[in-house]
């Protein structure tokens, strides 16, 4: 690991002023993701502002009839909270089917959002590659791919995000809120908070240098049935190859609304919109569940290890929403 | 051992890997990996590596060190607090050797700096017999065999007795159907909730026995 300065923020605008004055600083919250990096030599700061104790721990309800998480709301409690597992059970089921214990009770919810992708290629530093070094190739593109995306990738890039709580969240259309150096917010919607990688897959979230995560707010819980769905390679502890977050409202034999977002697939938790409304007044049925899992990989590609994972997608969200259904 | 600082031992586990701490510079022969050897050289070239003062308290003990700000809470412990009951495996929070207790809870200590935890109450394998009493969950390793080679069996302990607080606070699990309500102790709850506990012999039927037999105990 190479040597950095350490300091402990006092306050939100301070450490995006902190970050903000070095350009190899960053903010270190639970470290999961970013010691692991370090230690690869992948993530080199020379800086670490420490966001780890900032007031920013709380679960509040919000005037509309949300939530309010604070962005150092650590994964196991956001999971166990019980507005959230009686209100937005998707968003528990995400949590905890992410991770180990261990890693749950230090990640933090702003953390979870921008860790790094877990590609082989990213992670060795004798193999070429865009996100890691701009310039350098895909190593993954002819290499072993099946963790890889199937949607939104480019030429230059086919990773994809690993959280599986930022897929919940985009199905719960989550906002984030986000503190600027200059002590400006913003708030931006879940699924506009990572990029695509298109010719620059470095660049992977909205967010300016020392921009910091304050909060991810979420709306009223829309009506249905939640069901957060996760297949990967062994039944613990592993990174999704596909999963579904679908969130259905069901009326007698009829579909009201459906929600479906996707992880596994993409550079960022992947909202499947023309299934959605495929869904809308549908009949509750096969039929209709198969339509909208078609239509929810129009476009998909996959790179020869990952070619399962289009007709796997499929199937998880036929069978999502079937569950979801059924149960309703 | 009240007041500890930095102790040089003439080891092998000091010559391994105390080199940025001791002071030593890291290009004593330490690397493993061929694609190391550049770090190992800047940090060679480099100006001596500055330090920071840490306060720590661990298994109820107040410590004061001056430590490089790289410093894991893992080589904290080993390295410079002599607390070697926490082990490291994979250094990469993927085998849960390390785990430790932070202010009650299971974390990795790999995967955190040292200087997150001043005031932190910080508790280690070594902190959990009283005297020559083992603590319920040593014990019931011990009676139900919970190990072979050992090594994982002081993080498995650690998050043991962290997760069947977990369970006491009603946390809910993957092994669930329903995030609502709360979990019954089964062998799968504990198979899911341990799954950040890697055990290369494979004791895991026994070490599940011991964790149900703790749990029933206390």
């Amino acid at each position: 690991m190479r040597a950095f300065t350490y300091e402990r923020a006092g306050d939100a605008r301070e450490a995006a002023a902190a970050v903000a004055a070095r350009p190899e600083a960053k903010f270190i919250s639970g470290g999961t993701n970013l010691l692991d990096l370090m230690k690869l030599d992948i993530e080199r700061p020379a800086h670490l502002v420490d966001v780890s104790r900032l007031p920013l721990d709380r679960i509040e309800d919000t005037p509309e009839g949300g939530l309010r998480i604070g962005a150092q709301v650590r994964n196991s409690d956001l999971a166990a909270d019980p507005r959230v597992r009686s209100r937005y059970p998707v968003l528990s089921q995400a949590l905890l089917a992410g991770a180990s214990g261990q890693i749950r009770n230090k990640a933090s919810t702003g953390g979870n959002l921008l860790q790094r992708t877990r590609c082989y290629y990213f992670y060795d530093r004798n193999m070429p590659c865009n996100k890691r070094e701009p310039g350098s190739g895909c190593s993954a593109l002819e290499g072993f791919s099946r963790m890889h995306a199937i949607l939104g990738a480019s030429e230059a890039c086919i990773a994809v995000h690993p959280s599986d709580m930022a897929v919940a969240m985009a199905a719960l259309d989550a906002s984030v809120e986000t503190i600027s150096p200059d002590g400006e917010t913003r708030a931006i919607p879940v699924g506009d908070l990572h990029r695509l990688p298109g010719t620059t897959p470095n660049v992977e979230t909205e967010l300016g240098h020392g921009e910091m995560i304050t909060a991810v707010t979420l709306p009223p819980a829309p009506p249905g049935r939640q069901i957060y769905r996760k297949v990967r390679d062994r039944a613990s502890y592993a990174f999704a190859l596909v999963s579904v977050a679908a969130i259905v409202e069901a009326s007698g034999d009829g579909i009201r609304s459906a929600r479906i977002a996707m992880g596994g697939v993409a550079a960022k938790p992947w909202r499947a919109a023309e299934a959605e409304r495929a869904l809308a007044g549908a009949v509750a049925s096969d039929r209709a569940y198969t339509d909208a899992a078609e239509a929810a990989l129009v476009g998909a590609q996959g790179y020869g290890g990952n070619d399962f994972k289009i007709p796997l997608a499929k199937r998880t969200v036929r069978q999502t929403l079937a569950a979801a259904i059924e149960r309703a | 051992m009240a007041e500890t600082d930095n102790r040089n031992w003439p080891t092998r586990r000091t010559v391994l890997e105390g080199g940025a701490a001791t002071g030593l510079l890291l290009a004593a022969g330490v690397p493993v990996r061929a694609q190391q050897d550049a770090i190992m050289a800047a940090a060679a070239a480099a100006a001596p590596v500055p330090t920071m003062p840490m306060n720590l308290t661990i298994n109820k003990d107040e410590f004061s060190v001056e430590l490089d700000p790289r410093t894991t809470l893992l080589d904290a412990l080993r390295n410079h607090l002599g607390l070697t009951g926490s082990k490291k495996g994979c250094d990469h929070g993927q085998c849960g050797a390390c785990t430790v207790l932070v202010n009650g809870r299971r974390i990795n200590a790999c995967l955190t700096l040292a200087a997150m935890h001043e005031g932190d109450e910080i508790t280690t394998i070594e902190g959990f017999a009283e005297g020559d009493e083992l603590h319920p969950m040593q014990a019931a390793f011990v009676a139900r065999d919970g190990f072979q080679c050992g090594y994982c069996t002081p993080g498995q302990i650690c998050s043991a007795v962290g997760m069947l607080s977990e369970i006491r606070a009603g946390w809910p699990s993957h092994a669930g159907t329903d995030v609502a309500a709360s979990a019954a102790l089964t062998d799968a709850e504990i198979r899911e909730r341990m799954s950040g506990n890697i055990c290369r012999c494979a004791a895991y039927p026994n070490i599940v026995a011991a964790i149900r037999d703790a749990a029933g105990e206390a």
